[in-house]
């Protein structure tokens, strides 16, 4: 929307983890003293079902209040969703797609000067987490396409945030896989 | 149970609301869990049985049960604290008026939800504008941060003994309900010497001064008594600015009961509640980008209607427009904009006023249609034609 704010919109299926991606992105960016929002969007929920969710980053408080209509980023965590939705609807011309994928992503420039960034999050999660759970990967490669969030921020953030409810090893998995997400994933 | 021990932290609107009941730890919570609200009474629910708080949690069969044990527990002179949304609210529809004429200072946080039928769990403000006469005060909120200071600020005004009217504290479903937003936090501490103890003035279980409330009141004396509460109400406008006054002394954020943004010299206003404005606000920037004189002004109390500041913000204005999200069949107008209209008549205002209904059941309103509402504003203030008063916003079929 401005210069000023960031604003991603996170494709996937239910049960992914899309709405938790979407909050722990934003709130890890209080680490860096700036402002967000996320929020999902709100249809029916059903698991496996494709699942829509924002994030909005700034450095000065966030009016808004509505959808995010032209994204400057959008971030896809289930390569099986590339062909049953249109993941590049509005995106703006000059925008970002971060893509869990294998291989090299099907064209998603359009003709545009758009850039793609691609990472095997899934191999990386059933690596390092022992399933297929892309969500927390996919921050690390988020973070590192678009750059206005440190790593070690992101990293302190889960930490306070997980701690409690997680197992040190579960922690320190997540970091690892978040870690190597973000040194594995290239622009395409 | 982990607790926040941050300041500046990340949460839902349900999830500030609920921190802040936890702060306030009210005597008594008793709710009915209901979409978008639920994620409220499930946390409280787990600060009880982690015994973070001392309430006594009384699980109820329905909303109208809720508010009926909220009425005796604030009666008997315990603080009192509910929440619900929607069908809920108007389950308890006829308790809500018994609340108020009784004088009882219970804090509701309803999270704003369309009503039925068709069945629709998404955002509008149906719901609230139709408890508009219960005699409740009513607060709309327009993020999360509002929400938390706004319910701890509900404590203090519900429960002054000038005021001892219930309160209800407004966020639009899941815009702000679900959406997780930076807030800063009060400690403890300074919540709970911010909302002091609650000393109600007569209560059921004080023996040495017996007390009779719900009784009947014969033709002689009905009207009295609710002019009384009525003039209660008004009077609670003076105190509901002086809370939030006090509030902005000691934590620096004030609300106001409207909020009049860049609207010194604005010839075009809309005028909003809730999560809106903030929207409306973006877009006034715009406008102002390009030197237009545009202004917004924020409904922050819609009970009492702030009549004098409303009036006072629009007596310049070429054009303006009261966007809202509900709708008043049969009416000549929906009820934000007949409140606006009838504050610009009581104070001598001429303005040229139209009405936008948006947003009915969850339809996102964007910056691009809020535009359109200036547009035309911009026609009427060229042509001085105010043309068709009552206007819908990104409606099928509605040109």
């Amino acid at each position: 929307m401005s210069n000023k704010m960031l604003e991603i919109r996170w494709h996937g299926r239910g049960g992914q983890g899309v709405v938790l991606a979407s909050r722990f992105m934003a709130s890890s960016a209080i680490r860096e003293n700036l402002y967000f929002q996320a929020f999902p969007f709100f249809g029916p929920e059903r698991l496996g079902a494709p699942v829509v969710a924002f994030t909005r980053i700034s450095n000065e408080p966030i009016n808004l209040h509505c959808a995010i209509e032209e994204p400057d980023v959008v971030v896809v965590l289930d390569p099986s969703l590339l062909g049953v939705v249109k993941v590049t609807q509005n995106l703006k011309a000059s925008g970002t797609s971060v893509v869990n994928h294998a291989g090299i992503p099907q064209d998603l420039k359009n003709g545009t000067q758009r850039r793609v960034f691609a990472v095997d999050a899934d191999r990386i999660s059933r690596e390092e987490l022992g399933r297929v759970m892309p969500n927390t990967p996919m921050v690390g490669a988020l973070v590192k396409a678009v750059g206005l969030i440190g790593l070690e921020s992101v990293f302190s953030e889960f930490e306070e945030q997980f701690s409690q409810r997680f197992k040190p090893e579960l922690i320190r998995q997540n970091l690892n896989a978040i870690r190597r997400a973000y040194e594995e994933v290239r622009e395409v | 149970m982990k607790l926040l021990t941050r300041k500046v932290v990340g949460l839902t609107g349900d999830g500030a609301a609920a921190e802040a009941m936890r702060q306030i730890d009210p005597d008594v919570v008793a709710a009915y869990p209901i979409t978008p609200q639920t994620e409220i009474v499930e946390k409280f629910a787990e600060y009880v049985a982690g015994g973070l708080v001392n309430t006594e949690f009384i699980c109820v069969e329905s909303e109208h049960s809720a508010i009926s044990a909220c009425c005796g527990s604030s009666a008997a002179g315990a603080r009192t604290v509910t929440a619900t949304s929607s069908q809920g609210l108007a389950l308890m529809h006829e308790m809500l008026y018994i609340a108020a004429a009784n004088r009882l200072p219970i804090v509701m946080i309803n999270v704003n939800r369309a009503l039925s039928a068709p069945l629709n769990i998404h955002n509008d403000q149906s719901d609230t504008f139709g408890s508009r006469d219960a005699g409740w005060i009513q607060l709309y909120c327009e993020n999360v941060q509002e929400v938390y200071d706004t319910t701890i600020q509900g404590i203090r005004i519900a429960e002054h003994p000038e005021v001892q009217l219930p309160v209800m504290v407004c966020l639009d479903g899941f815009i702000l309900s679900h959406s997780m937003e930076r807030l800063e936090l009060l400690s403890d501490a300074e919540v709970k010497d911010f909302i002091g103890a609650f000393r109600p003035r007569t209560n059921l279980l004080d023996f040495d001064k017996p007390i009779t409330l719900g009784a009947a009141a014969m033709p002689e004396y009905y009207f009295e008594h609710r002019f009384a509460q009525s003039y209660a109400l008004d009077r609670a406008l003076e105190r509901v600015v002086a809370v939030d006054q006090e509030f902005g002394a000691k934590f620096a954020r004030s609300y106001g009961v409207v909020e009049a943004y860049r609207m010194d010299d604005a010839e075009l206003a809309v005028v909003t509640l809730g999560s809106l404005a903030g929207t409306t606000k973006f877009v006034v920037d715009r406008f102002r980008e390009e030197g237009v004189k545009a202004g917004s002004l924020k409904i922050k109390l819609f009970r009492p209607f702030p009549i004098e500041a409303v009036a006072a913000a629009l007596k310049n204005v070429k054009a303006a427009a009261v966007l809202e999200k509900a709708i008043s069949p049969g009416a000549p107008g929906p009820a934000l904009f007949s409140d606006v209209l009838g504050a610009l008549y009581h104070q001598g205002v001429k303005a040229s006023l139209i009405s936008y209904v948006a947003g009915l059941g969850g339809r996102d309103v964007p910056p691009k249609s809020i535009t359109r509402i200036y547009n035309h504003l911009q026609q009427i203030a060229e042509t001085g034609r105010i043309g068709r008063i009552l206007n819908y916003l990104d409606l099928r079929g509605w040109q």
